[in-house]
């Protein structure tokens, strides 16, 4: 009979020893592998026919730069747009009112369902659609001097950027906990107030990732604004191109400017997500 | 007194096929503290709801402090009250939850704050002083810039029910304030209550602590099937129950 606290032999004591460090021979093999095709590549470019003097003289000119900066006003002013809709329709879409569910539904539907290029080409196009836009009888104006490639970028990006932006949202919405909604009303909030204060507050947490995701898609559609004479740096690129007849050079260059963008763009999310991830990440401090 | 602070009569209620509630009638008077018992499934948390209002009655009705709940006589027809008013309605009574429903992205003291001066338009200041007042009350003065994720669940139920007193209910409602607790932080709770209790405030409380109910209910009510079977002093009920209904319930549960 053994006693109730005694332990079993024949398992020794391996506290003292150390763990011996594992020899990863397979990445190493793969690494290596992987660096010789990076620098055949990398090779072929070099000697391939590209005068990278141009890309280097063409980076930081004028007419570049300023597209960069139309770039990312028309990016930020779109995806603020989008943003808006995105939430009105979210709500729209969750409300108890049938109505405002079927209009919510139905510009969903219309606005991804077809192309991002077709719907600029649309908003620039109006004035063949509504010669002049206005309050008959108070105040009219001519289409084509409204809808500028600024305008029509802007409604186009936007307006499309809402419908996926909504989706987006609902998600957020529809993740922040049944109770949360309760604990509102029982303090007397209305829907609306409860979704302002509570839901959408905490709704954000889980949106901001798949939002920087839109974001950093938003900055690249912005060039699609370049088939309406949108001068953004894509635009700006070929225009110089056709003068010059250095396109690789200047793709070359306007995507360098994208790829800058996007990777200032990452960290900028992460602190965003930081602030909204307010009392979340408190138990993992 | 001659008009119970919350009188329901003859309260139905339907989910789907599923009868919630089978024409209850009961009566609250102001200060008392009532208890109600029963399996899950019984009805006695829709009955809650229906008080503030998370949940609509299908036929009957709540009256609470001589008003109508979520609806108006007008001719010989009843009206659905607008969400406004039932939202004022609803400031009579505070609600504490099972699972404390705090809100996350708040401190303690600004989940206390937050119905006085977003809804009751209170000063900041004055909110934050009676919400700080509340916390000492509920022994937690030194949580209040604590998150809920840094309190325990005994700790945020306590928060909760500040929270609820922070609005100056006539009456508060708790739905099973302790069963999503781990056993060693019941206490801190019920002894919460139990002051509240003797502070003079009216409360309905659905709970399995029937301790807790022995010595602080003023009355009980067993309900079954969405049916009261049996109420009256917490003595009688859960000493001499007369149903057998009840006597197989409490013979289940101690």
């Amino acid at each position: 009979m053994r006693a109730a606290d005694a332990l079993a032999e024949g398992f020794p004591d391996i506290s003292g020893m150390t763990v011996a460090r594992q020899t990863h021979w397979r990445r190493w093999v793969g690494a290596a592998a992987i660096l010789v095709v990076l620098a055949a590549i990398g090779r072929a470019f070099a000697s391939g026919q590209i005068e990278w003097a141009y890309v280097g003289r063409f980076l930081t000119v004028k007419v570049i730069l300023e597209g960069i900066v139309n770039t990312m006003v028309m990016a930020v002013l779109a995806m603020a747009l989008g943003i808006v809709l995105g939430v009105v329709v979210a709500i729209m879409r969750l409300s108890p009112n049938p109505v405002l569910k079927s209009v919510a539904a139905g510009y969903t539907w219309l606005f991804r369902g077809t192309p991002l290029i077709l719907q600029l080409l649309l908003w620039f196009n109006l004035a063949l659609v509504f010669p002049t836009i206005g309050i008959p009888g108070l105040w009219s104006v001519r289409a084509v001097d409204v809808m500028t490639p600024f305008l029509s970028a802007l409604l186009g990006l936007g307006i499309n950027q809402g419908a996926y932006t909504s989706e987006v949202m609902r998600a957020g919405m529809l993740s922040v906990d049944a109770g949360q909604y309760e604990a509102a009303q029982a303090i007397g909030m209305g829907r609306l107030h409860a979704l302002r204060r509570i839901i959408l507050p905490q709704a954000m947490r889980v949106v901001i990732p798949p939002l920087g995701n839109e974001f950093i898609g938003m900055v690249k559609a912005t060039s699609l604004a370049s088939v309406i004479q949108y001068p953004e740096v894509l635009h700006n690129a070929e225009n110089i191109y056709y003068a010059n007849s250095r396109v690789i050079e200047l793709l070359i260059v306007a995507g360098f400017w994208y790829l800058l963008v996007v990777s200032i763009l990452t960290p900028l999310q992460m602190l965003l997500e930081r602030r909204f991830a307010r009392g979340a990440l408190q138990i993992a401090r | 007194m001659t008009r119970p602070l919350v009188a329901i009569r003859s309260v139905s209620k339907n989910f789907g096929e599923f009868q919630a509630l089978k024409q209850v009638s009961l009566d609250v008077w102001s200060g008392e503290v009532l208890c109600l018992i029963g399996a899950s499934g019984s009805g006695k948390t829709t009955l809650l709801r229906c008080i503030n209002q998370l949940t609509s009655v299908d036929s009957g009705g709540i009256w609470l402090d001589g008003e109508l709940l979520g609806l108006r006589e007008e001719g010989e027809r009843l009206h659905r009250l607008t969400p406004q008013q039932i939202a004022r309605q609803r400031l009579k009574t505070g609600m504490v939850f099972q699972r404390f429903n705090l809100f996350p992205h708040k401190t303690a003291l600004e989940n206390i704050t937050e119905g006085p001066v977003q809804v009751q338009g209170r000063k900041r200041e004055d909110a934050r002083a009676e919400a700080m007042e509340l916390l000492r009350r509920v022994g937690l003065a030194a949580k209040a810039d604590a998150y809920p994720a840094q309190l325990s669940g005994g700790q945020q139920q306590r928060v909760a029910i500040a929270r609820a007193l922070a609005m100056k209910p006539m009456l508060m409602l708790f739905d099973e304030p302790t069963s999503a607790l781990d056993p060693e932080l019941v206490g801190e709770v019920l002894s919460v209550m139990k002051e509240l209790a003797r502070s003079g405030m009216t409360m309905m409380v659905v709970t399995h602590e029937l301790g807790f109910a022995r010595e602080v209910a003023d009355k009980v009510v067993y309900m079954d099937h969405g049916a009261i079977v049996e109420s009256g002093p917490a003595a009688d009920v859960l000493g001499a129950p007369r149903e057998a209904r009840t006597q197989s319930f409490l013979a289940a549960v101690i």
